[in-house]
């Protein structure tokens, strides 16, 4: 993968950094399309474990009265939750980023942009936003279909301004997405094999984001604890904004300016660290 | 027969040579283990969660259930052991062209894809599983006899070959298409749905799919059953072992035909 090797003619910084980043934006897209039935395998097979959940939960509430509800939400409120969660994903998971950025590191590749005067996270980042662009888009294809379905079970959003505040929650929860598997990718810097270390973090997002169940449903006291934690603004809070169960961005915004400082900082310490392998 | 004895020190030398590649790396040989240790622990906490909130699923009671998951644990950490990694990894086989020097041994190709590396950090994994297992028989006041736990073995078997010919099916694919890694993604969503109860799905297609086509609602839940005393009839083990065979023959069938489609990438 090359990236950009020449500027074109010489303009106003602004001007210059928007035709910079947007060939990288351009090449992301050419060379994400590439996987698109890679994603679209992907999102259609991601729906198999999705109705799972959503039969064991129709099994739960099939004991219950009619309308009856476990912790706040009615059986149709469940579906809706996961639903949401599922598009908001879709839109937001990092897809080979973080694999991508630890073979960056691991074989070199970084070294140039030592060299350019190209940032590495915003090349990253551009790469990352052209990803989800046609991975949103192919798996919007299967995810519609789904929804289709199901949508006796699908709620609008709480109030008119739901669609626009959600969005916004939703462009965080990107940014705060891309932040983490950024660094986490970076241990490359120190460790051998970063894989591990990708998987045990997902394990914690996985639980703690509000991926396997709406976090409302467990006791109190742990609920609110994990509030506290980056990871709900990934895929609780803001599925919560569109519900309109959860509000204040104060955390969230918080949380992606901590994030973008650790990532930045854990990237000038790692580059003590390089010893550009294969230059 | 002199060409199992032949097999078997071939497959000997294969594990002894992955060990020796894995005590190189020995943090990460453990950190593996953590990882699929809390991916378990996150299986458990989910259905601790929903038994908070109910008694019974599709009349599985919480023991039942956690006896279950510790079942698919059990059957999907051996799977890894002995096929993923291998079966993973046809692909890259294919794309580079090594295909070629393994399908040039005097030894069956098939068998040397399926096990060529032993991943042995998994087996600790399975006895994870198989504590779980004895946990949750104990706290629902079973003990199995002895037959009981060879029937467990047999139809765990079952299930191992049921996932082994799956994946091998799937991994064949990408004699056509080049990049497959999101063949194998495909899979783990597969045998996400093995853990939960096969009778918390509506009878209908779904249910009928992933029991008779993709037989992913049998390979644990009958070893669970079993071992739980509650299979309701000798037709849903005869099932799980009738499906086994026949999930076997069709990737056979399957992986002959693709072989006469390869074109080496190779010089």
């Amino acid at each position: 993968m090359t990236p950009v090797t020449h500027n074109p003619l010489p303009t106003t910084p602004s001007t210059h950094l928007w035709s910079k980043y947007g060939h990288v934006l351009s090449m992301g897209i050419q060379n994400t399309l590439v996987y698109r039935t890679n994603f679209l395998f992907r999102a259609a097979f991601g729906l198999v474990p999705l109705a799972a959940t959503l039969f064991l939960w129709e099994a739960i509430y099939a004991d219950k009265p009619a309308g009856a509800a476990i912790g706040a939400y009615t059986l149709a409120q469940m579906v809706s939750y996961y639903l949401l969660v599922t598009v908001v994903d879709s839109i937001t998971a990092v897809a080979e980023d973080d694999w991508q950025i630890a073979a960056d590191i691991k074989d070199g590749a970084v070294s140039q942009f030592l060299l350019k005067p190209l940032d590495f996270l915003a090349y990253r980042l551009c790469l990352y936003l052209s990803g989800r662009v046609i991975y949103t888009s192919v798996a919007l294809i299967p995810v519609a279909f789904f929804l289709f379905f199901q949508r006796e079970y699908l709620v609008g959003p709480a109030e008119s301004l739901g669609w626009v505040l959600a969005l916004l929650s939703v462009l965080m929860a990107g940014l705060l997405q891309f932040f983490i598997a950024y660094t986490v990718a970076l241990l490359s810097f120190w460790v051998l094999d970063v894989s591990t270390f990708i998987f045990i973090q997902f394990a914690f997002e996985f639980l703690a984001s509000g991926h396997l169940f709406p976090l409302d449903i467990l006791p109190d006291g742990l609920h609110r604890l994990l509030l506290w934690s980056p990871y709900p603004y990934l895929l609780y809070f803001p599925v919560g904004v569109y519900l309109g169960r959860m509000q204040g961005f104060a955390l969230q915004l918080a949380w992606v300016g901590v994030a973008f400082l650790i990532a930045r900082f854990v990237w000038s310490r790692g580059l003590r660290k390089y010893t550009a392998v294969g230059g | 027969m002199p060409s199992l004895s032949r097999y078997a020190g071939i497959y000997a030398a294969l594990i002894r040579y992955s060990l020796i590649h894995e005590m190189q790396f020995k943090v990460n040989f453990l950190l593996w283990i953590v990882v699929e240790a809390l991916w378990f622990g996150l299986q458990l906490a989910f259905m601790t969660v929903l038994y908070g909130h109910t008694d019974q699923i599709a009349g599985w009671s919480r023991w039942e259930v956690v006896l279950l998951v510790g079942c698919n644990q059990f059957i999907q950490q051996l799977f890894h052991t002995l096929f993923v990694t291998n079966l993973s990894n046809l692909s890259e086989l294919i794309r580079k062209g090594t295909l070629d020097l393994l399908l040039l041994q005097p030894v069956n190709t098939r068998f040397l894809i399926s096990v060529k590396k032993f991943e042995i950090g998994n087996i600790i994994n399975a006895l994870m599983g198989l504590v779980v297992i004895v946990y949750s028989l104990a706290q629902l006041g079973r003990v199995p006899t002895l037959a009981q736990w060879l029937g467990f073995a047999v139809v765990c078997l079952a299930g191992l070959s049921v996932h082994y010919s799956l994946m091998f099916l799937l991994a064949c694919i990408s004699f056509w298409t080049v990049r497959a890694q999101g063949i194998v993604w495909g899979y783990y969503n597969l045998f996400n749905i093995a853990r939960l109860p096969a009778e918390a799905f509506p009878r209908g297609a779904y249910r009928a799919v992933f029991t008779w086509v993709l037989p992913m609602l049998l390979v644990s839940n009958v070893p669970a059953k079993l071992l739980a005393q509650r299979l309701a009839s000798p037709w849903e083990w005869l099932a799980l072992l009738g499906m086994a065979v026949a999930c076997f023959v069709v990737s056979e069938l399957f992986w002959r035909f693709s072989l006469r489609h390869y074109t080496s990438a190779s010089a």
